[in-house]
C-alpha cells in the first residue's frame, strides 16, 4: 500500500533554470493537468520525491543543483528533461560554461529527449517510468 | 511592565538560485533591516551558456535557433531581431506577405509572453488561478506556432530573406476564432483583478520608476511606458508593416506596478486588434527573399532541378556569406527593446553579435526599485520587471 501512494503521488521539486521551464509550467496548467497525476510541485526539496531538471545546467549553478540534489529525502528520482540536461544539448559543442549532460552531477534515472520537450512525452514517459 | 530593549541587526538573506518565484535562475543578495529590504544585489550568470560565443562559430541561419532560445518566453521577437539584423547587412528586400506573417506572429508572441508574465506574477502575489486560465489560451497560442512551424516554442519560423513557410490552409481562420474570444477571456483575468482591493493593495506604489529613473538605468518597453514615457518602437522607428497597422500604445503616469499589469493587459487587447488587421490586410505572395542565394526553394521544387537541389544544398550547408558590415537593429520584444549588434566580416559566419536584452536593463534597477520593500514586494517586483534569466545571462 505504501508503495502504492508512493508511486501515484510524486512529488517533482518546482526546479527549472530555462525554456523547458516553461513546458513544465504547461504541464502544471489547465490543459495537460499535473495535479491529476499526484505530482504537485513542491518549493523545497525536503519535500520532494522527484526532480525534473529541466533547462540547462552552467557549472555557475551545478553546486546548487548537487545540493539541492542532495536535501531530496529518499527515495528520490531525478528525469533528465531536454537536450540540454542529457548531452548539453545545443550548448554541447563550444560552450566554455555548459555542464554536458546533468548526468555528470547527479544520478539519472530517466532521460527525456526533446528540445524543449512537448508536454504530452513527459507524461507518458512519467508512466512509462511508474 | 517594562520592555527590554531589543537591537534589530542587519542581515543578509539569500533569495536563492532555486526559489518558487519561478522565473528561471536569479539569485538575490538582500541585505535587510528587521522585514525591511535595504538592499538587493542580483547576481546573474547562473544560465550564461556562452551564446553569442557560440554563435561565433555557426553560420547565420544556425545561430537563429539561439536567439529563440535566449528569451525562451517570446521566440519570435528575438528570431525577427536576428533576421532583421542579417537583411540590413545583406540589403535584402522581405516581401510584404513575409512581413505581415512576422508582424501576425509576433503579436501572437506578445498575447503569450504578456499571458505567462502577467499570469506568473500573478502566482508570486498570490492568484494562482489566472495562471491556469492564461495558460489554457496560451496552449492555443502554442498550437498556432506548432501548426506553422512543428514546434511549440522555439520555432526557428522567422528566417532571414522572410519566413520558413507559408500559413497552412485554415490557420487564420483558426486564429481569428481565437481573438474573437480572447477578448473575454481578458475580461476575466481583469475581473479577478483589477479592481481586487487585495491585488491594488499589493500593487499600488511598489517597485516605482519615476521616468527619469528609467530613462538612466535603460529600461524599455513596459518598463518605460509605464512610467509615463511614450516610447514604442513600432511607433518610433517602424519596421517591417507596423506603419500601416495602428495600435494604440498604452502609458502609464505613475511608473508602479499596478500600471505596468494595466499596461500588460491593455497591450495584449491591442495585440489582438493588430492580429485582426493583419489577417484583414495581408496579400498573398511570396513568403521568403527571391533571392536564391539566401533563402533556400520550397522542397518539392528542390526533388525537381539540380539547381534547386544546389540551392537547398549551400545556405544549409556553408551557409551565405554577407558583406562586411555592421548593424544594430531592434525590436520591440514583449519585455521591451530586444536589440543586436551584428558585426560581420564578409564570411559566412558572424563576427560578432551583441544581444542587447531589455532583462539586463531591467534587472539592474531591481536595487533601487526594492528599496524598503518587503521580500514578498521583492519577489514580485522580479514579475513585473519580467526578468526572464535565459536573455539577462545569455
Amino acid at each position: 500500500l505504501s508503495n502504492w501512494s508512493r508511486l501515484s503521488s510524486l512529488w517533482p521539486l518546482l526546479y527549472a533554470t530555462s525554456c523547458c521551464f516553461i513546458e513544465f509550467a504547461s504541464l502544471i496548467g489547465s490543459r495537460f493537468d499535473f495535479d491529476r497525476y499526484g505530482l504537485v510541485p513542491r518549493s523545497s526539496p525536503r519535500q520532494a520525491d522527484l526532480i525534473l531538471t529541466a533547462g540547462t545546467v552552467t557549472m555557475k549553478m551545478a553546486p546548487s543543483l548537487v545540493r539541492l540534489y542532495e536535501q531530496m529525502p529518499e527515495p528520490k528520482y531525478v528525469i533528465a528533461m531536454g537536450a540540454c540536461t542529457i548531452t548539453g544539448g545545443m550548448f554541447s559543442t563550444d560552450s566554455y560554461s555548459t555542464v554536458r549532460g546533468v548526468d555528470k552531477l547527479i544520478h539519472v534515472d530517466v532521460y527525456l529527449p526533446g528540445c524543449p520537450v512537448h508536454a504530452i512525452p513527459i507524461i507518458i514517459y512519467y508512466f512509462l517510468f511508474k | 511592565m517594562t520592555t527590554r530593549n531589543r537591537q534589530i541587526k542587519n542581515f543578509t538573506l539569500n533569495f536563492g538560485p532555486q526559489h518558487p518565484a519561478a522565473h528561471g535562475v536569479s539569485r538575490l543578495v538582500l541585505e535587510m533591516n528587521g522585514e525591511v529590504v535595504e538592499r538587493a544585489e542580483p547576481h546573474i550568470g547562473s544560465l550564461h551558456r556562452g551564446t553569442e560565443k557560440l554563435i561565433e562559430y555557426k553560420t547565420y541561419l544556425q545561430a537563429l535557433p539561439y536567439s529563440d532560445r535566449s528569451d525562451y518566453v517570446s521566440m519570435m521577437a528575438q528570431e525577427h531581431a536576428h533576421s532583421s539584423a542579417v537583411e540590413r547587412l545583406l540589403n535584402c528586400e522581405v516581401p510584404l506577405r513575409a512581413q505581415y506573417i512576422r508582424v501576425l506572429f509576433r503579436e501572437i508572441t506578445r498575447i503569450s509572453n504578456h499571458s505567462l508574465a502577467l499570469t506568473t506574477h500573478a502566482m508570486d502575489v498570490g492568484a494562482s488561478t489566472p495562471f491556469l486560465w492564461a495558460f489554457e489560451e496560451r496552449e492555443k497560442l502554442l498550437e498556432f506556432y506548432e501548426r506553422v512551424s512543428g514546434a511549440r516554442m522555439h520555432a526557428s519560423f522567422i528566417r532571414p530573406g522572410g519566413v520558413a513557410q507559408d500559413l497552412p490552409l485554415g490557420l487564420c481562420r483558426d486564429i481569428d476564432s481565437f481573438t474573437q474570444q480572447f477578448s473575454s477571456r481578458i475580461d476575466e483575468l481583469e475581473e479577478m483583478s483589477t479592481g481586487n482591493r487585495i491585488w491594488k493593495q499589493r500593487l499600488v506604489d511598489i517597485g516605482t520608476v519615476t521616468a527619469q529613473q528609467a530613462k538612466d538605468w535603460g529600461f524599455s518597453g513596459v518598463m518605460l511606458r509605464g512610467s509615463g514615457v511614450c516610447w514604442d518602437l513600432r511607433r518610433a522607428a517602424p519596421y517591417d508593416v507596423h506603419d500601416q497597422l495602428d495600435p494604440d500604445v498604452p502609458v502609464g503616469t505613475r511608473g508602479d506596478r499596478y500600471d505596468r499589469y494595466c499596461i500588460r493587459i491593455e497591450e495584449m487587447r491591442q495585440s489582438v486588434r493588430i492580429i485582426v488587421q493583419c489577417l484583414n490586410q495581408m496579400p498573398s505572395g511570396m513568403i521568403k527573399a527571391d533571392d536564391r542565394k539566401l533563402c533556400p526553394p520550397s522542397r518539392c521544387r528542390m526533388k525537381l532541378s539540380m539547381e534547386s537541389s544546389i540551392h537547398h544544398f549551400e545556405p544549409y550547408t556553408e551557409g551565405f556569406s554577407v558583406p562586411a558590415s555592421s548593424t544594430y537593429t531592434a525590436v520591440e520584444a514583449p519585455k521591451g527593446e530586444f536589440g543586436v549588434f551584428l558585426v560581420s566580416n564578409g564570411s559566412n559566419r558572424p563576427y560578432r553579435r551583441k544581444i542587447r536584452a531589455p532583462g539586463f536593463a531591467h534587472s539592474q534597477g531591481l536595487d533601487s526599485m526594492s528599496k524598503h520593500h518587503m521580500p514578498a514586494d521583492v519577489v514580485t517586483i522580479i514579475g513585473t520587471q519580467d526578468i526572464v534569466s535565459g536573455e539577462v545571462d545569455r
